[in-house]
């Protein structure tokens, strides 16, 4: 089962290694790993998708937790978050064919970046669910390259992970 | 004007260093020169493995974090094994690497090695020093990681540039602020009241105690609550003698190598109480088919030691002594004596014949070395059979037992005990090990006989890798292969190279007057013991 784990750590050299390497020497599987600054620079966020039972979801948060420079682990609750990631696809498409990719666009709500007579970029940023959706209709035509960032998530309502 | 190396060399006094174990090269060359000028002793090893051991040794008789020092590059690379060996048993050790210059880093100079890299699931934490202004912070907070919460090794990286940096001048903090760092402590009162509720509820109690009643200095906590509610003690190999062994309550060491009291005790219990033991699997096989048929209560200050291994019905996250107290102050005095006859009365010790003839009888041997030693004397054993003779048939009564037991790292036991010396304040040290083991740390007797260490050390000799030819003999259909040592030199005459008191016997009749032979000489003392090489290590 997938589960989205929030990570608050000290923004300090060092941190992402610490943090990449036990997941690795743990035997954990990270799905997407996405750090960025927070609201208060000296504290960097890490939201990481891994893949897991419920021990092993325990394991990774008790770890985490005894690594000097994380601050706060929290696990997100099925139903209570809100995640996007951001993806770039690059689709080979023919002139005759271009209209069709650019409905699908349009229903799912990505954006048209750049247009060549054989290819079409589309940005989209939605969930996992829809990103993976989008990449399905995008595949019979040929995706001849795709981005991805990994997921990032903040809880719904106004509880916050820190407090 | 100071610099960065006089800023470590005072912050160590700061933090009441008295004593360092290392090896200099040119990356900590700054540092050995302010050396100099203090009153910290420096005991060189001869390789830099031991220092990190010598580290571990002092660390667990002192209770303080023992400090390590060694260059960069394949200094700092021949201490990653005994950082591991700390990091898994425990113990709290503060290693300083030296590094090459903070620009060239990264450029694969000259004896660079990335040692916070290599070290990072091996240490509890670790930094690379970037600013000769971060030093003292650095060092308060390594100190301070390395002894609370579950301690554990802190390794510091200094580049040579920020040990020959000037700076203005320093403060060294009183306290440390680390924001993600904060250990528990006290239990929580509600789980102490159930774990209570169901010690009292129990017909077969049994306490299993593990190095973690050392880290938290609970010895006397543990048997006073003991005690009281009246429950028998099985120790892990990190765990023995945290009760004396002469005590109606202590059934011995459990597991693979353990003995039949303990392991029948944990199988017949109804509630186990875990105490700063964290199940590995050489203490407990399958511990879900315990936890099936037992109530487990389990107490560690570190939370992820809690379901890791074994699932607790009542999981409680505090430091050992204090928790222990809070239940002692709740229990209400229990009886268990029917329980614990039971117990005891399971098969005693096999400690083979009386006289093999031309043969030490090792299991013999260390129970006659027992009841000789002093009371209150430290017993360093190496890995292998001895560890495991040693662990069983050596009797701790207010005593110590030092091992490598999570990692096994040979050529544990002589700078092991090198360091636990310098702590011991004039008790008896004693180092055993197997020829094996010995030949892994045999350079040490220089490190002993320079600084006048008055260690003793014994070598079964058994031209074997014993507990590897064991093994052979069990799983591989008696197949050797790699384990004779043939070709080992004549020990007696090595120590007499080093000028170091020696002898060698090869039966049990001389074992009595060798043995205070050893301990009454004044100063370090090597004795020889010629073993079976068929000897096996169960008992």
């Amino acid at each position: 089962m997938k589960h989205t784990i929030s990570v608050l750590v000290e923004n300090q050299a060092g941190v992402l290694s610490k943090v990449a390497s036990l997941f690795s020497r743990r035997g954990f599987n990270i799905d997407s790993l996405a750090v960025g600054e927070t609201e208060d620079p000296a504290i960097s966020r890490m939201t990481i998708v891994a893949d897991g039972s419920d021990y092993t979801v325990e394991q990774i948060e008790k770890q985490l937790n005894k690594v000097i420079p994380v601050i706060k682990v929290k696990t997100l609750q099925e139903g209570k978050y809100i995640s996007r990631m951001l993806s770039l696809f690059k689709v080979s498409v023919p002139a005759d064919k271009r209209a069709e990719i650019m409905k699908i666009a349009e229903v799912m709500g990505a954006k048209v970046l750049d247009v060549t007579k054989t290819t079409i970029t589309l940005e989209f940023c939605d969930t996992v669910e829809r990103t993976e959706t989008l990449q399905a209709l995008l595949e019979p035509y040929g995706i001849k390259e795709m981005a991805r960032t990994g997921a990032i998530a903040i809880e719904k309502g106004s509880s916050t992970v820190r407090k | 004007m100071i610099s960065g190396a006089r800023i470590m060399v005072e912050c160590l006094e700061a933090e009441g260093v008295n004593v360092i174990f290392g090896y200099p090269g040119a990356a900590i060359c700054p540092f050995y020169d302010a050396l100099l000028d203090s009153s910290i002793r420096h005991i060189l090893v001869r390789q830099e493995q031991n220092a990190g051991h010598a580290a571990n040794g002092y660390a667990r008789i002192s209770g303080r974090p023992g400090v390590c020092v060694v260059t960069s590059g394949p200094g700092a690379t021949n201490l990653v094994t005994a950082v591991a060996s700390a990091y898994m048993d425990s113990i709290p050790i503060v290693a300083i690497t030296g590094q090459v210059q903070s620009e060239l880093i990264g450029r694969d100079v000259f004896q660079e090695a990335d040692i916070t890299g290599a070290c990072e699931p091996f240490t509890k934490h670790s930094y690379l020093v970037k600013r000769t202004e971060d030093l003292p912070r650095i060092i308060k907070e390594a100190f301070y990681i390395a002894s609370t919460g579950r301690p554990g090794p802190v390794l510091i990286d200094v580049p040579v540039d920020i040990q020959t940096n000037e700076i203005k001048g320093y403060k060294y903090p009183e306290a440390v602020d680390i924001i993600g760092y904060k250990p528990s402590l006290k239990g929580n009162g509600l789980q102490i009241k159930r774990a209570c509720e169901a010690i009292t509820a129990a017909k077969r109690p049994v306490i299993c105690a593990g190095g973690g009643v050392f880290s938290s200095k609970a010895e006397h906590a543990l048997l006073d609550f003991a005690r009281k509610a009246d429950i028998p003690v099985v120790n892990t190999l990190m765990g023995i003698g945290v009760i004396p062994s002469d005590d109606r309550l202590c059934l011995g060491m459990l597991g693979t190598h353990g003995v039949k009291m303990a392991n029948e005790a944990i199988q017949g219990a109804d509630l186990l109480l875990l105490c700063g033991a964290r199940v590995g699997d050489r203490s407990m096989a399958s511990p879900n088919q315990v936890a099936k048929r037992t109530k487990i209560i389990h107490i560690d200050v570190d939370p992820a030691e809690i379901g890791k291994n074994m699932q607790a019905n009542i999981p409680i996250v505090g430091d050992l002594c204090s928790v222990l107290s809070q239940m002692y102050e709740r229990i209400e005095p229990l009886e268990h004596s029917e329980w614990i006859e039971k117990c005891r009365s399971r098969s005693q010790l096999d400690m083979g014949e009386e006289d093999e003839g031309k043969y030490i009888n090792p299991k013999r041997f260390m129970r006659l070395l027992s009841e000789t030693a002093a009371d209150d004397a430290i017993l360093v054993a190496d890995v292998g059979q001895n560890q495991i003779w040693s662990a069983n048939c050596f009797k701790i009564r207010n005593g110590r037992f030092l091992t490598s037991g999570g990692m096994g790292t040979m050529g544990y036991s002589v700078p092991a005990s090198v360091g636990a010396w310098t702590a011991a304040d004039g008790r008896q040290v004693i180092a055993v090990c197997g020829d094996g083991s010995f030949q892994m740390q045999m350079m040490e007797l220089g490190t002993i006989r320079q600084h006048g260490i008055k260690n003793k050390i014994i070598v079964m000799n058994n031209t074997k890798l014993g507990m590897v030819r064991e093994l052979q003999d069990k799983n591989y259909g008696g197949r050797h292969s790699g384990v004779d040592l043939s070709g080992s030199p004549d020990f007696n005459l090595l120590a007499q190279a080093y000028g170091i008191p020696h002898a060698r016997i090869d039966s049990m009749g001389e074992a009595r007057s060798a043995i205070n032979q050893m301990l009454s000489t004044d100063g370090p003392f090597l004795l020889e013991c010629i073993v079976s090489p068929a000897e096996g290590s169960f008992v």
